[in-house]
């Protein structure tokens, strides 16, 4: 679904002594399909945005266009469950929110609650266990006897149940170990090529945002602060370094050792051993010039 | 002084008879001034080692010291005033209803003076660059804001030892650089021992040694220097090493052979000039 922001502001408890603006006139438009990164350093407003993404909460000012649905202030949003069951949200450690006696129900509520039925419910279950690389066998358990990143896997497994066609991700990996980092985001990825999602990432991570998105959109202070592709935002280092955000680990030392070798080396998305055989090769043809 | 602040001898520890050691007959010590990094992945039984430093679970078998005193079920509130600890989640531990509050609760229950009250709270407040939150409601903050201000509430009560317990996963990489860095310099400044534990081993470059941990056994315990070398292992342990590390050792593939292993990306482009002039 084309998900588009028109000039949106968010303020929280207006009128209040704890008045909060976390949204400043927020501008852009994701096409259908996209998977977009959204950076910025803590406070920046990305929560507050993506809560936008489902209609959990609505613009103090501005517009949102998610495909047909329009959020506007002051006006309720017509089939806002329809919405809600396009856009499946994964929230920040969403294995604080299972409850259920079994990770059977807990995967089925979700999908129950929006009117999916029975049958359909028991179809999904064991793609929606595939894809986050859960066992079978583990159904009947209660979810709270495993492991915190099987928890976490069980939550996601509860959104996927939905068939969202939006995917909305906030530090999906956060507190999980490396591995478990790349598994979840690996998994993300290959689900959004498969199923043509549009997936909405927001991350502190540069790396993965450089390895994983399309798009990057970067927040400051609740404000769009950059757009663009990967490769075009992150090599921008002051623009980054003013809202405190580092360039991705490859693109830093790539810079640095241009600028001390006098060489030429340029990121064009590779990897870490190809880097390495750049390096070697253009150190050796150094040598070889100077000798 | 240089003794031990703190040891654990042969501790093995589970949460019950049926499921497997969390903890295996686990040694080592911790010399006053140290900062020690203990990482490993999820379930490797590195947050347990936490929990029974300041006593929130004992050991089934096998004994801990803190600053000389066995940890026990009777000691467990002199232990406890030594250490401060900052967990993961930090939705946890807030008690306050403004982050003042917060960062004066336990100022308060030490029975600390009112000025030294407000000068502590200004200054870890700062520290953690959350001085322009201090009216605001705790639980209206954002998760690393929400951390920011639980390490202030450590930093204030000024303990012999800080344990960070994942402390800074939810933090943007700036934060979580400037969050170490501080309190680093808390260790520096008051001589106090500093226990990171994480994942993440950009984190531990500038402990002094690390303890690696895999299913509840201590795997190895050396330098992060020497520990850069070992990625293949590493990452079957599900761990993984800093860019500027990996890159070093794909370089040492290469023929351009490293003399040290860098820790960082200044020690990598002076190891990649000395090897440019020498040629």
């Amino acid at each position: 679904m084309d998900i588009s922001f028109k000039q949106v502001s968010y303020i929280y408890q207006p009128n209040s002594p704890f008045e909060h603006q976390a949204l400043k006139e927020i501008d852009f438009s994701i096409k259908s399909g996209t998977f977009v990164a959204i950076v910025g350093h803590t406070g920046s407003g990305k929560s507050t945005l993506i809560q936008h993404l489902n209609g959990l909460i609505r613009p103090t000012k501005g517009e949102i266009n998610i495909g047909d649905f329009t959020l506007k202030a002051n006006e309720k949003t017509a089939n806002i469950k329809d919405l809600r069951r396009q856009v499946g949200v994964v929230f920040q450690y969403p294995e604080h929110q299972l409850f259920e006696e079994t990770i059977e129900k807990d995967i089925g509520f979700g999908p129950k609650n929006f009117g999916v039925s029975d049958e359909e419910i028991k179809q999904r279950i064991p793609q929606v266990l595939e894809a986050v690389n859960l066992s079978p066998e583990l159904l009947s358990r209660s979810p709270f006897d495993l492991s915190g990143g099987q928890m976490r896997r069980v939550a996601i497994a509860g959104v996927l149940a939905m068939e969202p066609r939006v995917l909305v991700l906030d530090e999906p990996t956060a507190g999980l170990d490396p591995k478990g980092q790349q598994e979840i985001m690996d998994m993300f990825k290959e689900l959004h090529t498969r199923k043509q999602l549009t997936t909405i990432l927001v991350t502190h991570s540069m790396e993965d945002a450089l390895k994983y998105a399309d798009y990057v959109i970067i927040l400051d202070h609740g404000q769009k602060y950059m757009e663009g592709t990967p490769a075009e935002v992150f090599v921008q280092k002051e623009a980054l370094q003013r809202v405190q955000l580092d360039m991705p680990e490859i693109i830093q030392f790539i810079q640095s050792f241009e600028q001390r070798f006098g060489l030429t080396l340029r990121y064009k998305g590779q990897s870490i051993e190809g880097l390495a055989q750049e390096i070697n090769q253009l150190l050796k043809e150094e040598v070889r010039a100077d000798g | 002084m240089n003794s031990d602040q703190v040891e654990f001898r042969n501790v093995s520890f589970r949460y019950n008879d049926e499921q497997p050691w969390v903890l295996n007959n686990v040694s080592f010590s911790i010399k006053s001034d140290e900062w020690v990094a203990i990482i490993g992945h999820n379930g490797s039984g590195k947050s347990t080692i936490a929990k029974l430093i300041n006593g929130l679970i004992f050991p089934d078998q096998g004994e801990i010291f803190v600053n000389g005193i066995k940890v026990t079920a009777d000691t467990v509130w002199d232990v406890r005033k030594q250490v401060g600890m900052v967990f993961q989640n930090p939705d946890n531990q807030f008690v306050g209803t403004t982050v003042k509050d917060d960062v004066a609760f336990g100022l308060e229950n030490r029975g600390v003076e009112r000025s030294e009250m407000i000068k502590r709270i200004n200054a870890s407040l700062a520290a953690v660059r959350m001085s322009d939150y201090i009216m605001h409601e705790p639980h209206r903050l954002s998760g690393g804001q929400k951390q920011r201000v639980a390490i202030a509430g450590v930093l204030a009560v000024q303990p012999h030892l800080i344990i960070l317990d994942e402390a800074t996963a939810m933090l943007d990489p700036k934060g979580r650089t400037e969050i170490l860095t501080t309190v680093y310099d808390v260790k520096q400044n008051h001589q106090l021992n500093l226990i990171t534990i994480t994942h993440d081993l950009n984190e531990i470059i500038h402990a002094d040694r690390v303890i690696v941990m895999n299913n509840g056994e201590i795997w190895t315990e050396t330098s992060p220097r020497a520990l850069f070398m070992e990625e293949e292992g590493l990452r079957e342990i599900g761990l993984d090493i800093p860019f500027i590390a990996k890159l070093a050792n794909e370089l040492n593939k290469q023929s351009l052979t490293l003399t040290k292993q860098p820790i960082n990306q200044k020690e990598l482009l002076d190891e990649l000039w000395t090897f440019h002039l020498n040629k």
